[in-house]
């Protein structure tokens, strides 16, 4: 129906446009990751592996990076730990509210990320909104200091930020379960934890799954959390991408970092794939 | 009778448990806004000294309102950026074949789910080979090229709706293809598009990830704001904080307003996520 010309116009306009500026910028990244930087500190382009040997033999690389990825498996947990039942009550007990509800929790999605983050620092600081509550109810003397400027910190906040990305996938997967199933599950005389177990939980899995790849992944490449609220123990691995294209000068070797997380991240969104498909009942 | 007890009992908890996550998610949203009228400044509690004078200093900051100007201009090019490739990336995706078709699909969603820090430094490393200098069009190069996945997504997912024979009928009757593309394609996929542009405006403003990496000599907004940060808190922030908020609620209202005229058309937020996630 639709004639070459037409379908020329609408394709090749978006194509180079994605080429000049997602794919070659990134091929660029690659190139880069094997690039070195001279002791003037300009960028020599011969090709070598200096900097993955770097990236592999020097333990603050891998120890921040297993660091990072445990902030952010934290920040998945806890945000599948609220979103799922948050979803559940709402998908299935919320009633007429449901609508209502449910924009309430999309709300906070339109507030400023920066806002929110900034927002946390002002509640955790010594002289913030928590510790002066606590000492002003008499529940401690001294400020607390361990809530900013530590991963809880940077955990509490991206939990805070993840939340609804987590609750999305997983309320629209326990609306697409047929009410009947459910209907048919007590009929038959199945409890209400039977029917949740047997029935809900695996058809709802595709839903968690993408819930917790968009926490994982989200929060794994955060660098402006930790920033600000983390502090030297709540470092995580962007933030030494920032130093090393900032500061340290070295892009090369953020480069290379960068394309590991590059690597991981499309791993990940491919496992999660393939495991969204293994459990879709459709 | 048993299970229909057993049943409530779940259902309270649950309850109680969707009413501590609601808290957890606009706690700290009040506690700005509570603070941006505190006389005593950011922290300590009760709150005390009610004052409108955080917003007095505000709007005197000649810094913070030319940043605003920035983010402004940013984010309506950002939008026109997003929208001029983004809907004929979408039409591509839904009506023609061609090789690597799949791998682009891909390409243009990627933004959407990878982190921030990726698009900016990849788009650093394109921006320092060619020789370009970083200002306000790398800014808005880079918004637009990260936001065209939510003007794809959005009009695709209208594209699935829109019933093909009305084009087939408007090209059976004469018209070329670029006035049934004006006349019918467009006004069909009106509610998608204006809904994308919204939504990308509203995150060109607050974005930073990306704009971190690729600013030159003009702050937007949030980067204006980040500036600040670093040097410590002050209840201004708090003020323009609040004052962006109070602009997304407006965003929002009018957007479910715009949706309630028109049926069936796709859901915003959600819709994206999924889409974004599974990547078809």
């Amino acid at each position: 129906m639709f004639s070459r010309a037409y379908r020329i116009a609408i394709t090749v306009p978006p194509l180079a446009w994605v080429t000049i500026f997602l794919l070659v910028p990134y091929l660029l990244m690659f190139c880069f990751s094997f690039w070195s930087v001279s002791s003037t500190q300009t960028i020599l382009r011969s090709w070598t592996l200096q900097n993955y040997k770097q990236l592999f033999m020097k333990d603050v690389y891998w120890e921040t990076l297993l660091r990072s990825m445990w902030i952010a498996a934290r920040v998945m947990m806890f945000s599948l730990a609220l979103g799922y039942p948050l979803a559940y009550f709402l998908s299935f007990y919320a009633g007429k509210r449901k609508d209502l509800l449910y924009q309430m929790v999309i709300i906070p999605l339109w507030v400023s990320y920066l806002v929110r983050a900034y927002a946390w620092k002002t509640i955790l600081g010594s002289d913030g909104v928590l510790n002066t509550l606590l000492q002003y109810a008499h529940l401690t003397q001294h400020p607390l200091d361990f809530l900013l400027y530590s991963p809880f910190a940077v955990v509490l906040t991206l939990t805070h930020i993840y939340t609804p990305f987590a609750f999305l996938p997983i309320y629209a997967a326990l609306e697409h379960i047929p009410r009947n199933l459910v209907e048919a599950s007590n009929d038959l005389g199945a409890s209400p934890r039977q029917t949740f177990w047997r029935v809900i939980f695996p058809l709802s899995i595709p839903g968690v799954v993408a819930g917790a790849t968009f926490a994982f992944v989200l929060s794994l490449g955060d660098f402006l959390a930790p920033l600000l609220l983390g502090g030297p123990s709540g470092i995580m691995i962007s933030n030494i991408v920032v130093t090393l294209f900032g500061a340290a000068y070295n892009w090369p070797l953020g480069a290379a970092i960068s394309l590991c997380m590059l690597v991981l991240v499309v791993s990940l969104l491919f496992l999660s794939e393939k495991l969204e498909k293994k459990w879709s009942f459709s | 009778m048993r299970r229909d007890t057993r049943k409530a009992a779940g259902a309270g908890w649950l309850g109680a448990h969707a009413l501590i996550v609601f808290c957890f998610l606009y706690l700290p949203i009040a506690a700005l806004i509570v603070y941006s009228f505190n006389g005593q400044g950011v922290g300590g509690f009760p709150p005390r000294d009610l004052t409108l004078k955080w917003y007095g200093i505000l709007f005197q900051d000649g810094a913070i309102w030319e940043s605003v100007g920035n983010s402004l201009i940013v984010a309506a090019c950002a939008v026109a950026i997003a929208l001029v490739f983004g809907v004929p990336a979408a039409l591509a995706l839904d009506r023609a074949q061609f090789p690597g078709k799949a791998l682009f699909r891909r390409l243009v969603l990627l933004p959407l789910i990878l982190p921030g820090i990726i698009t900016g430094l990849s788009l650093l490393m394109l921006f320092n080979r060619t020789g370009t200098k970083l200002s306000l069009l790398t800014i808005v190069l880079g918004h637009g090229t990260a936001l065209i996945s939510v003007a794809t997504t959005e009009v695709f997912a209208g594209l699935q709706k829109l019933e093909r024979a009305q084009e087939e009928a408007s090209l059976d009757l004469g018209a070329t293809y670029w006035q049934t593309f004006w006349r019918v394609t467009l006004p069909n996929l009106q509610l998608s598009i204006i809904g994308a542009a919204l939504l990308i405006f509203t995150l060109s403003m607050d974005e930073i990830a990306v704009s971190f990496f690729l600013i030159g000599r003009d702050n937007t907004l949030p980067l204006e704001i980040w500036g600040r940060l670093r040097r410590g808190i002050t209840p201004e922030i708090n003020a323009i904080s609040t004052i962006i908020f109070l602009f997304s609620l407006t965003v929002i209202v009018l957007w479910y307003r715009l949706r309630a005229h028109g049926k069936g058309s796709p859901e915003i937020a959600g819709e994206l996520i999924e889409t974004g996630v599974q990547g078809d």
